[in-house]
């Protein structure tokens, strides 16, 4: 995606068909003065946030603190009350979810969301609609290129599967994904985001409910994401093991504000996030009092 | 071939498979696939593995019927549909008559229907409760578009031209109703489309009686003619129906193995999902509505054209509800199970439960395939059998002791079942009277039934069978109308507890959201 020659940007809106054209520099994907409130509640407060090409911003924070909720905004699930989403350059707040798909930011989901009475192959091509063009027509009479179209999805989709290696090998390829384990529908999850043919990855919580082993495995499949696939990761992660192992960047969020940003030795004994994470320390309380 | 690989606890990613061992891994088919990871010991993955192995195993019947059904696996697809095409066309060979020659053309309807409903409800999982009102659009519009109703002298469209435009005008007419309901959920979809089947009734009954004809309908439509031939005959709509059903399906089969297909069933398993995987989730479920309705349609002019008329009474709720029992009970989301469905619902409700003699073999059938299915271990269903039998000739033993007039009357079942009952079961002289107590009777014991445990529900089956053979023989069989409703309900009902995916659906996890 990087290797695109860049042009000059067009004065339209991001459309349904219209690509997204890179910005030589500056981040791929940026939050400005973004806020968010339902009713009375404020889920977001004036939130700055940027997301380099071949970063990743690891998103910390206590249950609640509003990191799905920033993911619900960027895919475009919640319209921000103020403040501007851009990604590549465009803005791309109150634009339909599959819209901001298209234009290349994928996701996975905390609770698992898989489409789970669908093969784990059409799990995957599912998401290559949007970058597939046959009319339905067009797909009954199987005419030429709705075919290739066709072959082409399916290539996609086996070349992301074999991106998890044995773990998604071919044989369970047929099967229901309800039949897959519960890392495993992690690993579907991610594929079937790829499949959308991406630039920026947003994962929520990828280690959740995974064993050590498996932790350090998705630690490191994160990575070659970045490396391999030349990917924009935005992660949610509880597991300070994954967030130490992948991050180039880290992000702590409390109560929809923005506490701190930097390295994660930085953050992790920033005060403000101990604070967030532990209270306040009941010995320094007793002092101040 | 594939690559030595590490077990599940070491820490170590494992690595991507090169391009060219994937290239042969994804030519090889999937049974042999699954075949070798089995014998190599494969990328043993554990639990995963074990789950998979037990669901898919779980699809299958047992003993024989499975073997029969994995057989009937390998045949792929088209050819099966090809066979069932076929066995449709030799059919009226072996000399239907005009009876069953009705009831087949009227089931094929149902099932154009039904693969017709599938796409809507099976696949794109939207409750659409007033899908006939799309069946009856197409019959109205055949009908004004093929008779004298319109004008001084009428339109007389060939045939050939006015189905596709009656085709594409439903299709645009699901769009239209598509277009306010596509944010509906769930119930309020259902609700508000069943309101949009009866305003079609109440709208074909009281407006524009002059074009519509109102409760007097359209008569004197014109027959399918074209290429200079006319389709007068009985026989001529039986095959045409069988090749518009062939053919309908195969598109649909193509269909559902496309994008579209995809983008369907994605929408029906998570909506936020599919949005978020580019799938236009409203666009998507306006395309269900379309093409639903354009099927609806085309079973509408046939049917209109076979019919020769039209009346609103023929795309009331009894037809929603036939539609429905055939795609539940063949399999939602299944082509084949629709029609598979369709076919054996109309048969039987249309069919077979108007006779007396078929309805008898159909509901005793269904009483010992129950008890056959259900009841362990053998010695318990050997005891109940056993059970009722007695009980039956000891108590027509002790009515006749009592009076003869008790047991003056004859079973209503014909046949060998009414000579094998002569002796079992109580019909007194007069049964109406009775009968209608033992319909109360059974509804309570059918309930206490449901209510007790253990080895008092194995004893109260005894006298819950009894007196079900009692009414049937005294009321049920001699009101077929009721009967084939409440007979419906039974199969269903059966059906759910033996196999809740329907004949030929498969399997479905429900994903709590």
């Amino acid at each position: 995606m990087t290797t695109e020659p860049a042009q000059p940007p067009s004065g339209e809106q991001p459309g349904q068909d219209a690509q997204p054209t890179p910005v030589a520099d500056g981040p791929v994907l940026s939050l400005s003065k973004m806020s968010l409130s339902f009713g009375g509640l404020r889920a977001l407060t004036e939130l700055d946030l940027a997301v380099n090409d071949c970063e990743i911003v690891s998103m910390i924070g206590p249950n609640g603190a509003g990191k799905t909720t920033v993911f619900n905004v960027i895919t475009g699930v919640y319209r921000p009350s103020s403040g501007d989403v851009r990604f590549a350059g465009h803005a791309i707040a109150g634009h339909p979810p599959h819209t901001i798909a298209q234009l290349g930011i994928a996701r996975t989901f905390q609770t698992l969301r898989l489409f789970m009475n669908m093969s784990v192959l059409e799990n995957v091509m599912a998401a290559t609609y949007g970058h597939t063009r046959a009319t339905p027509v067009e797909s009954i009479l199987r005419l030429p290129w709705a075919r290739r179209e066709e072959r082409e999805a399916r290539a996609l989709a086996e070349e992301v599967l074999s991106f998890f290696g044995q773990r998604l090998a071919g044989y369970r390829w047929d099967q229901p994904a309800y039949s897959l384990s519960y890392a495993n529908r992690r690993r579907l999850e991610i594929a079937r985001a790829l499949a959308t043919k991406p630039r920026v990855l947003l994962l929520d919580e990828p280690a959740a409910g995974m064993n050590p082993a498996e932790t350090h495995e998705i630690t490191e499949l994160i990575g070659r994401l970045r490396d391999e696939r030349r990917l924009a990761i935005l992660v949610i992660e509880h597991d300070m093991h994954v967030v130490a192992g992948c991050s180039d960047r880290v992000v702590a969020l409390d109560h929809g504000v923005k506490i701190a940003e930097g390295g994660f030795d930085e953050v992790a004994n920033h005060p403000a996030v101990v604070e967030a994470y532990m209270g306040r320390d009941p010995e320094a309380l007793a002092e101040s009092g | 071939m594939l690559p030595p690989t590490r077990g599940p606890d070491i820490g170590v990613p494992v690595p991507a498979l090169p391009p060219e061992a994937l290239a042969a891994e994804a030519a090889r088919p999937a049974g042999e696939r699954q075949a070798d990871a089995a014998q190599e010991g494969g990328p043993q993955v554990g639990a995963d593995e074990w789950v998979a192995r037990r669901a898919q195993r779980h699809e299958y019947l047992p003993s024989w019927l499975g073997s029969a059904q994995r057989a009937a696996e390998r045949v792929g697809w088209w050819p099966r549909l090809a066979i069932a095409g076929l066995a449709g066309v030799v059919l009226p060979l072996f000399g239907l008559g005009g009876f069953q020659l009705q009831v087949g053309i009227d089931s094929l309807v149902i099932a154009l229907l039904a693969v017709g409903l599938n796409i809507v409800v099976g696949w794109t999982g939207m409750l659409d409760l007033g899908y006939v009102a799309f069946f009856g659009f197409g019959a109205y519009a055949f009908a004004l578009l093929s008779s004298a109703q319109v004008g001084s002298h009428g339109i007389h469209l060939p045939s050939l031209l006015s189905i596709p435009i009656v085709i594409i005008a439903t299709g645009i007419l699901g769009l239209l109703v598509g277009l306010p309901s596509r944010r509906l959920i769930g119930d309020y979809l259902a609700i508000v489309t069943l309101f949009f089947g009866e305003a079609f009734v109440e709208f074909t009954n009281n407006v524009a009686p002059g074009v519509l004809g109102g409760p007097n309908g359209i008569v004197g439509i014109d027959t399918v003619h074209a290429f200079g031939h006319q389709i007068s005959s009985n026989e001529g709509y039986y095959y045409l129906l069988v090749v518009l059903l062939v053919a309908t399906m195969a598109v649909l089969r193509l269909l559902d193995t496309s994008r579209t297909g995809r983008a369907w069933r994605a929408v029906r398993e998570d909506p936020l999902a599919a949005g978020s995987m580019t799938v236009p989730v409203d666009r998507v479920k306006l395309m269900a509505f379309a093409f639903g309705a354009a099927v609806a349609g085309l079973a509408g002019t046939i049917f209109a054209a076979q019919q020769i008329s039209v009346f609103p009474t023929d795309f009331d709720t009894p037809i929603l509800i036939v539609v429905y029992a055939a795609l539940v009970l063949g399999g939602a989301g299944s082509i084949a199970g629709a029609a598979t469905g369709a076919l054996l619902v109309y048969v039987i409700y249309d069919g077979l439960l108007r006779s007396p003699t078929y309805s008898g073999y159909m509901f005793y059938g269904l009483i010992l395939l129950t008890l056959l299915a259900r009841l362990r271990p053998w010695r318990r269903l050997a005891l109940v059998l056993a059970g009722t039998v007695a009980f039956g000739f000891v108590a027509h033993a002790v009515a006749q002791a009592i009076s003869h007039t008790w047991v003056a009357g004859a079973p209503q079942s014909t046949g060998s079942v009414g000579a094998a009952l002569r002796d079992w079961v109580i019909v007194p002289a007069n049964a109406q009277t009775p009968g209608k107590f033992g319909f109360v009777l059974l509804v309570c014991l059918l309930i206490a039934l449901v209510q007790v445990k253990g080895i008092w529900r194995t004893v109260l089956l005894v006298p819950t069978l009894y007196v079900a053979s009692f009414t049937w023989e005294t009321v049920l069989i001699a009101n077929p109308s009721v009967t084939r409703q409440l007979m419906i309900g039974a199969i269903l009902i059966v059906m759910m507890n033996a196999r809740p995916q329907g004949l030929l659906g498969t399997r479905r996890v429900e994903v709590p959201t």
